[in-house]
């Protein structure tokens, strides 16, 4: 019975085993990497995969696994990972943990003054398995496979083949010259040779030198004390301090409340930058869907006009910018804008003479105005678009019957169009709003935010929108990567944008409509 | 709502089109201009050039500087393997959903549409640190490789695709696969044999708005992608245009009309399945 069930189920056997295999492997991994908080996930996961596929009850989540395994590891984690990193002050001199700090710092040496200075010779042998023998006035040492102990200049294995006093061989290894050793000074550097209470390390390409720790820690009141100055330093917001503000790196991370979320309100250098970058954030993406909708549905309204000649050619051509990848026009557009180069300030000179050059993207508020029109540019076809499908879906009837009553163009548009227009077209203008919200492309490729703001403590400027300004915060910062402070925004975000969702879903009904389909 | 035109009526609806249209197509005219134009230089520029010259896209394809060629396949094995990925994983997802009753089911179909309403870049911190500690395990998969990108592409892509194909699936009638099932297929034989043809056009559709948005995906790439041979398109050429492009405009032109060639093809291509894909304000705007 279970040789029958095996044998049909061997590929799937195999595969589950390797699965599981595989997520030991990568436990086993973090472990070494001391990410204790992680290293259950994988075995988790692998599990609960084995037992979906092996029973029955679940065959249907069978189906689900390969998009959820992507789904909750390439999203869900992600954003949760986000949130909780925006509580710490995780980014540059602050990603190590505590633990992995102190090591690193324990593992630092100097050399102390009555240090006794080695001359070394190297042998390697044929599989590259080094040894060292030290010399110094006091005996030699033989350091081999991580070992060291005491060697008699006399020792047999060491042989002198050209007489000149020095070993050219040790048993089978043959000395290296200092081209040889030249490659190998990384892995030499790395030695920490303990011998005889002492500790020894490389100190330049031909000698070793004892070294002593440089820094002394005390768990209990949690300082380093450096032990060449004496200096005590003291952990303080994730690094060791010393009383007059010098710290060691590398600091660790450590949590810090909402102190990120404090920082972005209140501290004046954070605040006044982001406060800039939130507001203008909201103003774009609502200008933006105006302006376009606005331009896209008066131009949607003369092309659907019957009477109109050409009208198919001129629909095909109003909807070229929307056929082109964004990011390839933004860019054209960024050089079409260009203040010294740009065909736009040439066309502008040649009619109105040097005065009339534009700094489009260098002046703050020209840079927002040419977001908008870039941003127009792209948006109207779409616009238009669906303004056409709306359009013709509104009954001919309607307008002969207010005709009949004697009712203006104007009156038509306004009682008729808009609100028949604005009922099915009202949430997919929410989505805009919503995806100009984080339209990074656009900001990134056009004005990569400049112009700068000044006096801005982080990088900010007048042209960032929240998205960019994250991206900012967290990869290309003068300061560094504030990671934890990129995360506090980008949580701000994910608060604002499940407002504007539930907003939306509350106006449409669309979740209780979605709920009853599933 | 609209009446003959009188002679004037029809000249300025004609004068704000044409304008509308200038406006529409001027920079797309200018850029091809460009990249057929002899000077390498802006502001010597002409509309109509006076000597038509491929040498731009030859500098492009040959040129130390910029690896056009290496960021083009790039961007097309991207896309195309998130693509392709994305239909197999949504299809597989959307036919549970649709097909079987069970616990969770309907749990899980809500919380997908929460879950796709946050956008997956917002996470790019821990993004980037997740990718680099994956590649401390996993070399191929870690920081500067595709791997990584397409996994990530791949979780994104997920939570919207599972809903708009279980949506298509709904509406095939179930009697198919229940005669199939009779004769003896398995669920899996009903769906990759019955399902799957029929539902030919969502599966077109899926590709093709995948294909769009990762083909022009800036933010992930440039966070996860350092060597300029494993750039993709929208970071070479963001690149190329930060770096004195005044003085290689041609060159750049070139490779804006070659760039735009794979995305006008889907464009095109969409137009016939998307149609309905467009009022529901499914691609990018």
């Amino acid at each position: 019975m279970i040789g029958h069930y095996v044998a049909k189920h061997a590929a799937k056997l195999v595969l589950l085993g390797l699965l599981c295999a595989v997520a030991v492997y990568v436990c086993v991994v973090l472990i070494g990497m001391e990410a204790y908080g992680v290293a259950a996930l994988p075995l988790l996961g692998a599990g609960l995969i084995t037992y979906i596929f092996l029973s029955e009850k679940r065959y249907p989540l069978r189906w689900l696994v390969p998009g959820l395994v992507f789904l909750s590891v390439m999203v869900v984690y992600p954003i949760g990972y986000t949130i909780v990193a925006s509580f710490s002050n995780i980014g540059t001199g602050h990603m190590l943990s505590k633990e992995q700090a102190v090591t690193q710092l324990l593992s630092r040496t100097y050399a102390p003054d009555d240090a006794v200075t080695y001359t070394y010779i190297a042998f390697a042998d044929t599989a590259g398995t080094v040894a060292l023998v030290l010399q110094a006035e006091n005996g030699w040492i033989l350091y081999r496979d991580g070992v060291a102990s005491a060697i008699d200049p006399s020792d047999a294995r060491l042989v002198d083949e050209d007489g000149d006093g020095a070993p050219d061989r040790f048993s089978d290894s043959v000395r290296l010259s200092i081209p040889q050793i030249v490659p190998r000074l990384s892995e030499f550097e790395a030695y920490r040779i303990e011998y005889g209470g002492t500790l020894i390390g490389l100190e330049n390409l031909s000698q070793f030198r004892t070294r002593a720790p440089q820094y002394a820690y005390d768990p209990e009141s949690e300082t380093m004390t450096d032990q060449t100055t004496g200096v005590v330093y003291t952990a303080l917001d994730g690094i060791f301090t010393a009383e007059n503000g010098d710290e060691i790196y590398p600091g660790y991370w450590v949590w810090k409340g909402l102190a990120n979320y404090v920082a972005l309100i209140t501290n004046p250098q954070v605040s006044g930058p982001f406060l800039r970058v939130f507001l203008w954030t909201f103003a774009f993406a609502f200008l933006t869907t105006v302006l376009n909708f606005t331009l896209g549905l008066g131009t949607a309204i003369l092309v659907n006009d019957p009477y109109l000649r050409f009208r198919t050619l001129y629909r095909v051509i109003l909807v070229v910018p929307y056929a082109l990848p964004a990011f390839v026009t933004i860019l054209v557009w960024s050089g079409m804008l260009n203040q010294h180069f740009g065909i736009i300030n040439q066309v502008l000179v040649d009619l109105f003479g040097q005065g009339a050059r534009i700094e489009w993207l260098e002046d703050a508020l020209m840079a927002k105005v040419s977001i908008l029109l870039v941003n127009l540019w792209l948006g109207y076809p779409y616009m238009m678009i669906i303004c056409l499908g709306a359009l013709q879906s509104i009954s001919p009837s309607l307008y002969e019957a207010a005709r009949v009553d004697g009712a203006t163009w104007w009156q038509q548009f306004r009682k008729i169009t808009l609100p028949l227009l604005l009922m099915p077209l009202g949430p997919l203008l929410v989505g805009t709003f919503a995806f100009n919200f984080n339209n990074f492309n656009l900001i990134w490729l056009l004005t990569e935010g400049r112009p700068p703001i000044a006096g801005a403590m982080t990088p900010a400027g007048h042209t960032d929108i929240l998205i960019s300004y994250t991206y900012r915060l967290a990869f290309e910062g003068a300061r560094g990567n504030q990671l934890g402070l990129a995360a506090a925004v980008s949580t701000m975000i994910f608060v604002i944008i499940a407002t504007i969702s539930a907003f939306n879903f509350r106006m449409t009904g669309a979740l209780e409509e979605l709920s009853k389909n599933v | 709502m609209y009446n003959k035109h009188t002679l004037l009526g029809g000249l300025w609806r004609h004068a704000l089109i044409l304008f509308l249209c200038a406006f529409s197509i001027f920079p797309v005219l200018w850029v091809i201009s460009a990249s057929f134009n002899a000077t390498d230089n802006m502001q010597l520029q002409q509309l109509i050039p006076p000597r038509p010259t491929i040498d731009h896209y030859r500098q492009l394809f040959t040129s130390d500087r910029y690896k056009f060629a290496s960021w083009l396949i790039n961007s097309l094995k991207v896309t195309l393997i998130t693509a392709s990925l994305t239909v197999v994983l949504a299809g597989l997802g959307a036919y549970a959903f649709s097909r079987f009753r069970f616990k969770g089911r309907r749990v899980g179909l809500l919380s997908l549409l929460l879950i796709q309403m946050f956008p997956q870049m917002l996470a790019m911190v821990a993004l980037f640190l997740l990718v680099l500690s994956l590649g401390e395990i996993f070399p191929w998969a870690g920081l500067n490789t595709h791997t990584a990108i397409i996994l990530v592409y791949l979780g994104g892509a997920m939570g919207f695709n599972t809903w708009l194909m279980k949506g298509y699936f709904d509406t095939i009638p179930r009697s198919l696969e229940e005669s199939a099932k009779v004769d003896g297929a398995t669920p899996f034989q009903a769906f990759y044999k019955i399902i799957l043809p029929l539902a030919r056009p969502i599966l077109a559709t899926i590709f093709i708005l995948s294909f769009i948005t990762t083909y022009g995906e800036l933010i992930i790439a440039s966070i996860l992608l350092r060597s300029n041979d494993q750039f993709t398109l929208p970071v070479g050429m963001h690149l190329m245009i930060a770096d004195q492009y005044s003085q290689r405009w041609g060159m750049f032109s070139a490779g804006a009309i070659v760039a735009m060639l794979p995305f006008l093809v889907m464009f095109v291509l969409s137009q016939r399945s998307l149609v309905s894909g467009l009022t529901r304000g499914s691609v990018k705007e």
